[in-house]
């Protein structure tokens, strides 16, 4: 399969989006772009699976190059493995319910769907890249669309969240830019991922370049303490942004640390893994009690993404199968549910007009459909066993507590304990809002969601209960993915 | 033989013969109107740069003085490139003036200046071009007669130019006193590190650091750019500026390569200082001249790295960077000129809600702007990806993370004229611009380069190509 498409495709849809004219058309284009590009998705789920049956052992299939600058060696190089295809698979998911959940944006609906469409071409590019300098690319891409998103569209302070945000991913990409000069001198001459990774990378550059590719990942994602940006830029952001960045944009930075740092540098990795272990442990922990104390619904979700965010840096910074496994899956069932939830909170939000917890409540008799959304998401963010939460979460503890060393198992008892907080604020959340008494007479007249908002739910919904039920079906693909790249760490750290 | 140096020399005939053009249209009885002179201009600078593509000779002429190489015939194409564009965006404010044919003579003297500096081989001869293409540039920062400021620029052009000159003068002396040639051939062989011809290096290195305005010779840039009219501000700082680095970097990497140790510190040190003085006065700033005098200091910087790297990905990076420094600062100037000559609006404020009334333009400044900051797609993240990565083949760490944190920096101010487009609201914005045909046109060129320069990876491969001949 040409893995282009993926990018082709929306460039296709922005392009139909700039010729369509009126909400309807190009609400209409935009989705129908989404949907292809989910039914791609898919097919490039189906084609991976039958060429992996087939006995295609390569590490990555479908790769393609294209020499770009051949003088200094850089190629536009992608490829696909499992880990791949499963985040191609959750943008595919999250942009789509994306699209539908702005439905009926009016305010410059044009550049509203061109940009979101842009921002998910960067992220599909970003999964298939298989050079450094074409990930990296694709990783920038994704920033101005973003400023704009947040900055245009936005709510309260949304100027100054905007530019917070912008500069900090740009920070985290000046970081990266460091760390890929290293790999580039490092004697290879080449951002190749897989030249790099088997070539040998001698141990002292390892030491100084690691952090630096490490942390600007790290940024995307949350890392303790850049994280800052994450409750104020999902916050300000118009739904379908909050959804985008919560749900893919973070996966970037996690993908990157994975991909890149842990990859291509694993004695570093290994070298660094008390201090990775630690600020991972304290954005946890930090991260579950701070939402305790909010009082908005999107600071709760974005204060408690930094938080699950975390469990993904700490089974990177296990080094051991199992944990990576569980990066793996907690990057997926993190970006579906919180995607779901940001969607449900933008539900709320577009009746009541406000985002204050004390201000709405017992929402479940006049609202079902989106109380049961709200519900849902909390319940699958909180590990409730049958949503993807819990296999995610559950694998993640499985392989850090394989670590015997006690500052690793203290660091996942304490992982684990911030589950209870995550019940306290969750359910509490959710029990406020939607159960109990109706707090203002006036929400007695709001009508539940409309067809476009129950699809796009039902498509997360679904996602979150297949891979909670039957994770089989997720581990299968992800599990061969990360086989190979531990075999590589394992041997070298 | 004399045909041969005819031939040699077509890209200054060509401009000579277009100054020549419009000198006797100036004398001649029959007064054209000043929109049909336009035209014609605007069609005789497209054939120029079309022919620039054709009929190229290699060689050299003068005894040595004047060498024409395939990098050379490129950087004339640029330059002529610019010209062309600077013409068609400056037509509306142009066609209000009096003086047109005078300004388009003055401007293409100055344009045959630098080619002949492109194409020095002697510090001789790269004096006289240095001072051809100087001198007529006050002038031209005059060219708006009636304002006081227009004045003043010119004035502070003229007395620092001429300091500048005096410093670059007493460091050729210094040279040829010690060395006994002007040659850069010759100066390749004999120059080393005593200190009189290091002390003549570094004079010489001050002059082209006050004219690419570099950190700490910069401070003439900001008052002649927020002087000078849009169209002459556009032309120092994308033409000049572009000139004399091709010049700087063939400089260095030919005459003075073997003293490469010293002056990689010097160049270490300028860079540093230009990108972040450049950098945080930009911030500041609230008029868009005055901001885009400042962006274009720190744009030096990021080049200065490039060049440090000594190699000739550093030279390709260089003039792959000129490029697109050309239509992203040129797309910017574009914009801002069309406003200036419509409103005489050009503070960072009066942008408030531009986008409201104004989309295509604002869409057009805003690539610009990415541009320039090196977010992709636009090619100014190619640009100064390779810029970097050539100034890192010195195993120079400090210096990649503070041009890195640079970036950062330099992304808040330009995200700063963004926000005011696209996102404040404005109770009395701008009001519609009608953009002319040529204005269009230029708009296309610029837009179509941002977006595809950096994308297309030929484009740095024929660069790269050329100087490795």
């Amino acid at each position: 399969m040409n893995l282009n498409l993926l990018i082709v495709i929306p460039a296709v849809t922005a392009l139909g989006i700039v010729f369509a004219k009126g909400l309807k058309q190009v609400r209409f284009v935009a989705f129908a772009g989404a949907l292809i590009q989910l039914v791609l998705s898919f097919t490039l789920l189906f084609l991976f699976t039958q060429e992996r049956n087939s006995g295609n052992n390569e590490q990555f299939i479908f790769q393609a190059v294209y020499n770009w600058f051949p003088s200094l060696n850089i190629n536009y190089h992608i490829g696909v493995d499992g880990i791949s295809v499963a985040m191609i698979l959750l943008t595919a998911f999250v942009v789509l319910a994306g699209v539908l959940v702005s439905w009926k944006m009016e305010k410059m609906n044009k550049e509203f769907f061109l940009l979101l469409t842009l921002l998910s071409a960067g992220a599909y590019g970003y999964f298939i890249a298989l050079d450094l300098f074409t990930l990296f690319f694709f990783l920038e891409v994704a920033v101005i669309p973003k400023f704009l998103l947040i900055g245009i569209w936005g709510s309260g302070k949304k100027e100054y969240s905007a530019m917070k945000l912008a500069l900090m991913l740009m920070g985290g990409s000046a970081l990266v830019f460091v760390g890929m000069i290293g790999v580039y001198f490092s004697g290879s001459h080449s951002l190749d991922l897989i030249t790099n990774s088997q070539s040998y990378i001698d141990e002292s550059t390892q030491r100084i370049f690691f952090p630096f590719l490490f942390v600007g990942f790290g940024i995307f994602t949350a890392l303790f303490p850049f994280h800052t940006w994450v409750p104020d830029g999902h916050s300000s952001a118009p739904t379908a942004a909050s959804m985008f960045l919560a749900g893919i944009s973070m996966k970037l930075g996690g993908y990157g640390c994975l991909r890149a740092a842990v990859y291509l540098m694993p004695e570093a990795a290994a070298y660094y893994q008390p201090v990775i272990i630690t600020l991972s442990t304290i954005a946890i922990i930090y991260g579950a009690f701070a939402t305790l104390m909010q009082t908005d619904l999107k600071y709760i979700n974005a204060y408690s993404s930094v938080s699950h965010c975390g469990f993904v840096l700490l089974g990177i910074g296990m080094l051991n199968e199992t944990a990576i496994n569980g990066a793996v899956l907690q990057m997926v069932s993190h970006g579906l549910m919180t995607a779901l939830f940001f969607a449900a909170i933008g539900m709320v939000y577009d009746r009541t007009h406000t985002r204050m917890v004390k201000e709405i409540g017992g929402l479940l008799k006049v609202m079902p459909f989106i109380a049961t959304v709200f519900i849902l998401a909390g319940l699958c963010s909180l590990g409730l066993p049958g949503l993807s939460g819990f296999v995610a979460e559950m694998t993640v503890f499985m392989g850090s507590w394989q670590n015997p060393t006690t500052m690793y198992r203290f660091a996942t008892i304490l992982a684990c304990a911030s589950i209870v907080v995550t019940a306290v604020y969750i359910l509490r959340a959710s029990g406020k809002t939607m159960l109990g008494p109706i707090v203002n007479n006036e929400h007695l007249t709001l009508t539940d969601a409309r067809w476009n908002e129950r699809l796009a739910a039902f498509v997360l919904m679904a996602a979150i209960l297949i891979m909670g039920i039957a994770p089989f079906l997720v581990t299968d693909i992800i599990y061969p993915g990360t086989e190979v790249m531990m075999q590589h760490i394992v041997s070298n750290k | 033989m004399n045909g041969d140096i005819l031939m040699l020399m077509k890209f200054e005939l060509m401009v000579t013969i277009i100054l020549f053009i419009l000198l006797l249209l100036k004398l001649g009885k029959n007064k054209m109107s000043t929109g049909n002179l336009l035209n014609l201009v605007n069609i005789l600078l497209g054939v120029n740069f079309i022919v620039g593509f054709f009929f190229n000779t290699t060689g050299s002429a003068f005894g040595d003085m004047f060498l024409s190489t395939p990098l050379m015939h490129l950087e004339k194409n640029i330059l002529n490139l610019a010209i062309l564009i600077i013409s068609l965006q400056s037509r509306e404010w142009l066609s209000t003036h009096k003086h047109v044919p005078e300004f388009y003579i003055i401007l293409l003297a100055s344009l045959s200046g630098m080619f002949f500096m492109i194409s020095a081989q002697n510090l001789f001869m790269f004096y006289l071009g240095l001072e051809l293409s100087t001198i007529p540039l006050a002038a031209l920062a005059n060219f708006d007669l009636l304002k006081r400021k227009s004045g003043e620029a010119a004035m502070k052009f003229i007395i620092s130019s001429a300091f500048s000159s005096g410093i670059l003068l007493f460091g050729i002396s210094l040279l040829y006193g010690a060395l006994g040639t002007l040659s850069f051939e010759q100066i390749s062989i004999t120059m080393n590190s005593q200190p009189l011809l290091i002390l003549g290096f570094v004079m010489l290195f001050a002059g082209f650091a006050f004219k690419m305005s570099a950190v700490p010779f910069h401070l003439w840039t900001a008052d002649v750019y927020e002087g000078a009219p849009v169209a002459v501000t556009a032309y120092l700082s994308v033409v000049s500026k572009g000139a004399i680095i091709f010049v700087f970097f063939s400089v260095l990497f030919t005459a003075f390569e073997n003293i490469f140790i010293s002056w990689y510190n010097f160049i270490f040190l300028i860079s540093v200082l230009t990108m972040i003085t450049g950098n945080l006065f930009a911030i500041r700033q609230t008029n868009l001249k005055r901001f885009l005098a400042f962006s274009s200091i720190a744009q030096v910087g990021f080049i200065l790295i490039g060049i440090s790297g000594n190699s000739a990905e550093g030279a390709a990076a260089s003039v792959f960077f000129i490029v697109i420094y050309l239509f992203s600062n040129l797309g910017a100037f574009g914009v801002i000129s069309l406003v200036s000559a419509k409103t005489g609006k050009e503070s960072i404020s009066d942008y408030k809600g531009f986008y409201k009334t104004n989309p295509l333009l604002a869409w057009v400044l805003a690539l610009s702007l990415f541009s320039l900051a090196g977010i992709p797609p636009t090619a100014g993240f190619f640009g100064k990806f390779f810029l970097l990565m050539s100034g890192a083949g010195q195993n120079n760490t400090p210096l990649i993370v503070i041009a890195a944190l640079n970036m950062i920096i330099s992304l808040y101010y330009y995200l700063k004229v963004v926000k005011a487009m696209f996102m404040d609201s404005n109770e009395n914005p701008i009001q519609k611009l009608s953009t002319g045909f040529q204005a269009g046109l230029a708009f296309i060129i610029c837009i179509v380069g941002v977006l595809l320069t950096g994308l297309i990876g030929g484009c740095y491969e024929y660069i790269y190509s050329l100087i490795h001949l």
